[in-house]
């Protein structure tokens, strides 16, 4: 096996596991768990424990001693302990975990949760009220924020939420099997790859490069642009084109040669190019899509402590130690610079400091679509079959 | 202790009380609360309210009767092949096992020492394009050169007769140990070939073993969406592929909670039959 486990191929596997446990789960969520009396709002005093919900391999971790060197400088500076809990797998698993609790106003016992903005999921918590606002006087370091980010449709003003880590999404191809893959339509096509073509599942994922290569604009969703995206992916699963709908689960076929090429995630890529130097991945020329992972903190969660955390790791010192092990593209101004002391290999690489060129020809889908019933609808029959 | 004495009568009830109070509490509770779950209308948004929609059920069914049929029809045929796996291999092992038995038994139960999704995950990697089984098949000609297994109904059906094997093979190799052999041999004392034996007194002997087998096997069978999600492709999905997305991923609980007892009913109703055909006897021995 020449697998590398990457952050999202442990997570994919990881959510059918999660699902398989979560669906008795969702039916027995109805027994009370006891709420924790919440110390949000204004009060300025730090918890003694941090609890902090983040996917799989994404913080730094120092191999040796498995810990994760920038938490243990927070307590050190702080004085708070920080619970890390990689129990975030998927986020349609993970939010059918909490909403339970939150929706009878239970507190789930975490500060920190960490949710992608391409699933409806953040702005869903947003709008039901199960996530606190910032304490932004906690968070000079807020003016870090990368521009682009600082705006989101779904959080116009970032009260609820600050980015974590955001990443491309884009297509892989194996060079072993095919010559180069570097549009849509060539993926969806070309009799040459047939039956060896993945897609990704989330809908957020996939839909903006169907889009852009329709000549759509993947933020502005419209019924006509939707119909005919679903239109021209129908047509590819019927005619045998696509194999699957995917999360990372393509990682491993990719490497061993069942896939030709399929529609992939920059940080996964970086990963796999180390190891298999076949494997390439491509922005398509039509444009790709672009996603941020957001830090949010649940009700009841402690707003000040989790602030606190929040400025910390937007300090471009300590933002440039995690992406050193991350590998996503990272949201704080200045980690560049600094990581360029640190690692120079990673400050030039363009799937992790994207170039303006890239980034332009990147859209995240209009999370009104993704909030949008007939779409969700429509999306998961075609990818359930 | 005096108080048992003098209600002797009630020692069964007790006796039963930890068990039914198990199940009062995690399967009937949860279950009408399912009930009331699929009666449900409204969206995640605004909230679900009771309102006897009746309508989620038929939307279930008319929505998708192709993925009830398709699990229906994969769980039959993967219980038709385990049965006919696990027949020989638990005749051998209660038979021709000798002091090995135990260990042989220790075989069949060995892939449950391993999770059930990193068994499946193996089945993806043995049945790989580029995998041994493929390249065989294609080299004698069995597979088109660009055949393949993996996301295709064989490979969801391979998958889910391999993991529900032993449940097949245990009741069956149970039955066939506590057979008294000394019938075989008045069998053949009485002039029986020895396939006549094998189909006059063993196999209806081990007919208790093969109905609770078919059943362990069928049932989780047809709910299963492991197998379908990781083995197969969208065209090869099960339906309960499609309760899982509409329960996780739509968060549409009442239709999930419909769909889940249409398949409980279905489920029961073929049990029914097949009990009424085969004799409850058979089950108790």
């Amino acid at each position: 096996m020449t697998d590398v486990l990457t952050r999202r191929a442990l997570l994919r596997r990881a959510a059918a596991s999660g699902a398989f446990l979560t669906v008795p789960g969702v039916l027995a969520a109805c027994g009370g768990s006891s709420s924790k009396s919440s110390s949000s709002g204004s009060d300025h005093t730090l918890a003694k424990t941090l609890h902090f919900s983040n996917w799989p391999l994404y913080i730094d971790v120092n191999e040796k001693t498995k810990k994760h060197p920038t938490l243990d400088t927070f307590t050190k500076k702080t004085g708070v302990n920080v619970q890390y809990i990689e129990d975030i797998n998927d986020n349609a698993t993970y939010f059918g975990k909490i909403q339970g609790p939150l929706s009878r106003g239970q507190s789930i016992d975490r500060d920190i949760i960490v949710m992608t903005d391409n699933s409806r999921y953040p702005s869903l918590l947003i709008k039901k009220g199960w996530v606190e606002k910032l304490d932004k006087s906690a968070i000079p370091n807020f003016k870090n924020l990368v521009p682009a980010l600082q705006h989101p449709n779904w959080d116009q003003n970032r009260d609820y939420s600050l980015p974590w880590q955001s990443g491309l999404t884009g297509i892989a191809y194996n060079d072993k099997l095919t010559e180069p893959v570097l549009t849509v339509p060539d993926l969806l096509e070309n009799p040459q790859l047939k039956g060896k073509v993945t897609l990704l599942q989330g809908m957020g994922d996939t839909m903006p490069l169907i889009m852009f290569a329709n000549g759509d604009d993947p933020a502005k969703v419209t019924d006509a642009s939707w119909d005919r995206a679903m239109k021209r992916i129908k047509k590819a699963v019927d005619s045998g084109q696509i194999r699957q709908f995917t999360g990372n689960d393509y990682s491993g076929p990719l490497a061993k040669g069942d896939l030709k090429a399929c529609f992939a995630w920059s940080g996964d890529v970086v990963q796999l190019e180390a190891d298999n130097k076949h494997l390439h991945w491509n922005l398509p020329k039509d444009g790709g899509g672009i996603w941020t992972d957001n830090m949010l903190i649940p009700k009841g969660g402690n707003v000040y402590t989790a602030s606190v955390y929040m400025n910390f790791a937007y300090d471009p010192h300590i933002a440039a130690l995690i992406e050193d092990y991350v590998n996503y593209i990272c949201p704080v101004k200045g980690a560049k610079g600094e990581l360029e002391k640190i690692d120079p290999n990673v400050a030039n690489n363009t799937l992790i400091f994207p170039t303006n060129a890239m980034l332009d020809n990147a859209r995240n889908i209009d999370s009104a679509a993704l909030n949008n019933e007939r779409y969700i609808t429509e999306w998961q029959n075609l990818v359930s079959g | 202790m005096s108080f048992l004495h003098r209600h002797r009568n009630l020692t069964p009830y007790l006796l039963l009380a930890p068990g039914l109070l198990y199940l009062g509490i995690f399967f009937v509770v949860p279950l009408g609360f399912l009930l009331h779950q699929s009666l449900q209308s409204g969206n995640f948004d605004v909230g679900y309210a009771f309102t006897w929609a009746w309508g989620n059920y038929w939307d279930a069914i008319r929505g998708y009767r192709g993925h009830f049929i398709r699990s229906f029809e994969y769980a039959a045929i993967a219980t038709v092949l385990a049965l006919l796996f696990s027949y020989p291999l638990a005749y051998w092992i209660a038979f021709r096992g000798g002091r090995w038995k135990n260990l042989l038994l220790l075989f069949i139960v060995a892939p449950f020492f391993v999770t059930y999704l990193i068994r499946t995950l193996a089945w993806e990697t043995i049945l790989a394009d580029q995998g041994p089984v493929v390249r065989v098949l294609r080299d004698i000609g069995i597979l088109g050169q660009d055949g393949r297994l993996l996301a295709t109904s064989f490979a969801v059906v391979a998958g889910i007769t391999y993991n529900f094997l032993p449940f097949m093979a245990l009741p069956i190799y149970v039955s066939l140990e506590q057979m008294d052999g000394r019938l075989i041999e008045a069998a053949q004392d009485l002039y029986a070939s020895k396939w006549k034996a094998f189909v006059r007194v063993t196999l209806p002997l081990s007919l208790p073993g093969v109905v609770a087998g078919t059943l362990l096997t069928f049932i989780p069978a047809a709910g299963d969406f492991i197998n379908a999600q990781l083995l197969g492709s969208p065209r090869n999905h099960m339906i309960g592929n499609v309760i899982q997305s509409k329960f996780l991923e739509l968060t549409d609980y009442p239709a999930a909670a419909a769909m889940s007892f249409v398949l409980m009913a279905v489920i029961l109703l073929m049990v029914a039959l097949y009990a009424r055909a085969v004799g409850t006897e058979k089950l108790t021995g």
